[in-house]
């Protein structure tokens, strides 16, 4: 259900600690999304996609992945130019396409983009186990870390009961259409499903009891200080703290 | 300690269910000595589970004493260290099984124990291998086949080093091949162990002696005849008894 289509490569952005990845995709991130200048954005447009490259990762999938956001950045295309004020470009009776509209929906789509690709580029390029990891290390609370991890195990298995029940009831016939009986039907494997999802989790706790779990989060990953983590993160907030200086100072 | 110690005694368990009226333990007697192999055979919903989570302390009853090597285990405090000499094999290996990796999920007690990562590492893959399953080492857990998922819950039990072996139906929903494998597995341990299963021919070729319950009470080999015999005669097709 959740693939880790990226995580297995073995580009000098995977080889690099998990901690340094979040680090300097949080910091790129915030200064993407802070920027207001669409040449700046583009910048980080530049940058994001040198990340790609330097993850190795096939620009088609990447492409791929991108595709929810598309539908939103089209949503966003047909609305903000007709109805943002400004200087009209262009006119067709009473419908009026402004030009801070338009550069309005220029600077969302590069930003939301190049947020993205630094996301993929850093943080996909690891798998769940790591980026648990390395929020662990990053002094974020144990329990967000479980949680996140405990998703991931078990979205799959819930999924999969939800899929054992619908066919249950597909089996005696059940056909959804838009009636009483369909939607009681589909609050009852709702219901179902949190009951199930709840009674596991008391057994997974207790399983985890068993073994010895004492509420603290034991990892096995053990990342070697290296020159090359520093030096990248140094590197991604030499850029960033640049791009924002300049931002700042001459536009 | 010798030979014949104690590893586990219960003694005048009673244990039910919350709103229920009757127990599901009902003063019950039991005790595992060290070296024993022991079968449990019973019909579905008379406690057996509920048995195991009381040895192993998730399960309060009500009345009675819990023993385990020699010491009384009164809250969760006491079961803490000894749910590391235990190992409890459930009966979903879904439930077992929480860690991303296969790997990550042997070593998730041995870490718990206090080991080193590569200490815990080095464990989990001597387990594995000991079970001869390396090569699942890097999978991720919910794609495993039910088959693989019991023996990696195994190995996650095994990896801790108990002292007792408590599983719960293991051969359930297992082909003959997986079962074939954990008849020499478990054949192959030198630690007492608890097993229950429905299936005689798993039972008899893993146990020395074979326990069943019945009102919430254990029944010993001497009191119980379970066996199986097969037969044709020409009156099959109708009821009929056997004297």
């Amino acid at each position: 259900m959740i693939e880790e289509k990226f995580a297995s490569g073995r580009s000098f952005i995977h080889q690099l600690d998990p901690k340094i990845r979040i680090i300097a995709s949080i910091i790129l991130s915030f200064a993407a999304a802070l920027c207001d200048n669409l040449y700046i954005a583009g910048f980080y447009f530049i940058i994001s996609s040198i990340l790609i490259t330097m993850a190795k990762l096939k620009w088609m999938d990447v492409v791929n992945r991108l595709k929810p956001l598309f539908w939103f950045l089209l949503m966003i295309w047909i609305i903000l130019p007709l109805t943002f004020d400004g200087e009209t470009v262009y006119q067709y009776y009473g419908l009026r396409i402004t030009v801070s509209g338009v550069i309005l929906c220029c600077k969302i789509t590069i930003k939301s983009i190049t947020i993205l690709l630094i996301f993929t580029a850093l943080i996909a390029t690891m798998t769940v186990a790591s980026l648990g990891n390395g929020l662990h290390r990053l002094y974020v609370p144990d329990k967000m870390v479980f949680l996140l991890l405990m998703s991931y195990r078990y979205i799959a298995v819930i999924e999969e009961e939800y899929k054992r029940l619908l066919r249950a009831a597909k089996f005696r016939g059940f056909n959804p259409k838009t009636n009483l009986h369909s939607y009681k039907t589909f609050a009852y494997l709702a219901g179902m499903l949190f009951v199930r999802a709840s009674l596991r989790a008391q057994r997974v706790h207790q399983a985890m009891l068993c073994r010895g779990f004492n509420q603290k989060f034991h990892t096995l990953d053990v990342y070697q200080p290296n020159r090359l983590n520093s030096i990248f993160l140094m590197g991604i907030f030499a850029a960033s703290l640049s791009l924002v200086i300049f931002e700042i100072m001459w536009i | 300690m010798t030979d014949n110690s104690s590893v586990i005694r219960l003694e005048d368990i009673s244990y039910s269910y919350p709103g229920s009226n009757t127990n599901v333990l009902d003063h019950l007697n039991l005790e595992i000595n060290k070296g024993d192999r022991i079968g449990m055979m019973a019909p579905n919903g008379s406690g057996k589970t509920t048995l195991l989570h009381t040895i192993m302390g998730l399960c309060k009853p009500e009345s009675g004493t819990i023993e385990v090597f020699g010491k009384l285990l009164k809250n969760e405090k006491d079961f803490i260290p000894v749910r590391s000499k235990i190992g409890l094999l459930f009966q979903d290996s879904d439930d077992q099984l929480f860690c991303p990796t296969v790997l990550d999920d042997v070593a998730f007690g041995p870490l718990n124990l206090g080991f080193s990562p590569q200490d815990a590492i080095d464990t989990a893959r001597n387990t594995l291998e000991r079970l001869g399953i390396q090569i699942l080492e890097g999978h991720v857990t919910h794609r495993l086949s039910g088959g693989q998922k019991r023996l990696v819950a195994l190995a996650a039990v095994l990896a801790m080093e108990p002292e007792v072996l408590l599983l719960d139906e293991p051969t359930a929903g297992l082909d003959h091949k997986v079962k074939e494998k954990l008849i020499h597995i478990l054949n192959s341990l030198d630690i007492s162990y608890f097993v229950i299963s429905h299936e005689f021919d798993f039972a008899k070729a893993v146990t020395d002696k074979i326990y069943s319950m019945e009102d919430g009470k254990i029944l010993r080999d001497d009191e119980i005849h379970i066996h199986r015999h097969e037969h044709v005669h020409k009156h099959g097709r109708h009821p009929h008894n056997h004297k």
